[in-house]
């Protein structure tokens, strides 16, 4: 968690429902491209322990609903 | 004012036998919790197969309303199930054919973190026990998650002490708010979606398990036609003065944080609602299709409707919630959810936003969501895969994986709140500071003679007619400071009785 000045605000407003001002984040592939360098060797650790048979494992993944 | 908002979570983790040719949750979740509890060095003290769990107290079709509607469903009561009573004073059972651990009731948010990981290395020392009795080549593996991706959930429910007289009405309200909106930070991410009539093409990625599963405002059920408000009044405690609001409307989180943040908040909401706190109501519109809407939208942007027209995103509703908060805290203090855990819970509340708001990748050590994604776009860049790629949905389940050499979130530098020592400590010894220290320290000392348990009573076997139940009605007594040094004096469970009633 950076270190932010930390000040009091109030939320804005807003009159109209704007749901067209969403935008795409910030390109995919190059924020990965980032983290790729930043988590080199988690990504290594994920490869490491990563299930083999990962398709079956997903697919055999069925759970009763509950609560 | 705001009594102490005493409170738990009980988590249904995901359980699949691996190496059988059709595996039985039923029988699977049974042998697990029957191998950690046989496993104990001292089953009977622990809560094992000879205390048996006492429904007396059982009534999950009560409803918060009054009279329920016609057409609700309460849920059964599965009396014949593994149930087991632990020396930390939660309870570890079967229920819904998913193995599911209830912490004990704890004082403050922290306390219930401490807890929830305690109930981690409970479920990982049982994996290990029933890999002990299973034939080789078997293997029981449990998630902490809430959907299996294929649209069956399971829930982590939380639950809080609230004082009877406030109007359940306007529980509803802020509650509801709270709920839709906490999801930026309580979320534990999801690849796809599972709600009807929307694919990963509309939803590639989510912030919440559940999203999905959500279809009505307000209700009783838990397992069909889920409420964003559970109105299920079965306040194991006196009540006269009490009810236990329960919560079905979270994910199961890995990240301490977003437990910390998610019981919190949570707390520190209801406890404003008791004091009649809020100087803004903000009343979402249409509450089943913004819990939806805020989830489905990772860049955190969408506005959803609140009172008359006036649209916000749910990190401006957050910071509205913060604000008020605060404002609360400095009038009246934060006695009701513990000074010092209050005013952390403030603080970072305020953090994690103002990270969300800047750039969400920034909390990824607090918020299990981001973390997730992080994970997976990080793998994807490596391999170059493509969203719909069967090794990411592989990620995003074994982020929930409870196998230390499996799971991703024990390796995804989420911050820590806990200590080892404590989080150890935690699966044999209660709470000092609520009721849960007398269950948990009479378990344990005279577990042979404790016939059968619930949250609000003990029954003792102290060698003659009849029974003897001692009633714990008051959540807040029991504590170490009321009965610490009682315990140590009686030597027996016959002594213990007759100096309680006495």
């Amino acid at each position: 968690m950076p270190e932010r000045e930390q000040k009091k605000r109030t939320a804005p407003q807003r009159e109209a429902d704007d749901v067209a001002e969403v935008t795409d984040a910030p390109q995919a592939s190059e924020r990965g491209e980032e983290i790729k360098a930043d988590i080199d060797d988690l990504l290594d650790e994920i490869d490491e322990v990563l299930e083999t048979n990962a398709e079956d494992f997903v697919r055999s993944y069925v759970q009763k609903g509950g609560q | 004012m705001a009594i102490t908002k005493i409170c738990g979570i009980e988590t249904e983790y995901g359980v699949v036998q691996r190496g059988v040719a059709e595996s039985n949750p039923v029988t699977a979740s049974s042998l697990l919790i029957n191998a950690y509890v046989s496993g104990l060095a001292v089953p009977a003290a622990a809560g094992g197969p000879s205390v048996r769990w006492d429904f007396e107290d059982e009534s999950p079709g009560r409803d918060a309303r009054g009279a329920a509607p016609p057409d609700a469903s309460p849920p059964d009561v599965e009396t014949h199930l593994v149930n087991a009573v632990l020396t930390n004073g939660a309870r570890f059972y079967v229920d819904h054919a998913h193995p599911e651990l209830s912490t004990p009731e704890c004082a403050d948010a922290r306390s219930v973190v401490v807890f929830d990981r305690a109930a981690e290395v409970i479920l990982e020392r049982a994996m290990a026990a029933a890999d002990r009795v299973l034939p080789a080549g078997q293997e029981i593996v449990v998630h902490k998650n809430n959907s299996d991706g294929k649209g069956n959930s399971y829930g982590c429910h939380e639950n809080y002490l609230m004082d009877r007289s406030v109007p359940f009405g306007r529980i509803v309200v802020a509650a509801t708010t709270h709920f839709v909106t906490r999801q930026v930070f309580t979320g534990a991410g999801k690849v796809g979606v599972e709600a009807s009539g929307l694919t990963a093409a509309d939803v590639p990625y989510q912030l919440s398990q559940r999203a999905d599963f959500f279809e009505a405002e307000v209700g009783l059920e838990t397992t069909l036609k889920r409420p964003i408000v559970n109105t299920r009044d079965e306040p194991h405690a006196d009540a006269q003065r009490y009810r236990r609001l329960h919560v079905i409307a979270g994910d199961a989180n890995l990240a301490e944080v977003a437990t910390l943040l998610k019981v919190g908040t949570t707390a520190i909401v209801l406890a404003m609602v008791e004091d009649d706190a809020f100087d803004r109501s903000l009343a979402i519109r249409n509450p089943v299709q913004a819990v939806r809407a805020v989830s489905h939208d990772p860049s955190l942007r969408r506005t959803i409707e609140v009172g008359d027209g006036v649209t916000m995103t749910a990190l401006e509703i957050q910071f509205e919630l913060l604000r008020q908060a605060r404002k609360w805290a400095d009038e009246r203090g934060l006695e009701s959810v513990g000074e010092d855990v209050g005013g952390d819970v403030l603080r970072r509340w305020e953090e994690v936003l103002t990270g969300l708001e800047a750039d969400p990748d920034r909390v990824a050590g607090q918020v299990d969501w981001v973390a997730k994604r992080r994970l997976i776009d990080g793998w994807r860049a490596r391999h170059d895969a493509e969203m719909g790629d069967p090794r990411v949905a592989a990620i995003a389940l074994q982020y929930h994986d409870l196998r230390p050499e499996r799971s991703l979130a024990r390796r995804a530098g989420l911050e820590r709140i806990t200590t080892d020592h404590e989080v150890q400590r935690a699966v044999t010894e209660p709470p000092v500071d609520t009721r849960a220290y007398f269950r948990g320290r009479c378990l344990a000392k005279f577990g042979e003679s404790i016939v059968a348990a619930n949250w609000d009573s003990l029954v003792f076997d102290i060698g003659r007619e009849p029974l003897r139940r001692v009633p714990m009605m008051e959540p807040s007594r029991g504590t170490e400071a009321h009965v610490g040094r009682l315990l140590d004096e009686c030597s027996t469970p016959a002594e213990l009785v007759e100096r309680l009633s006495s």
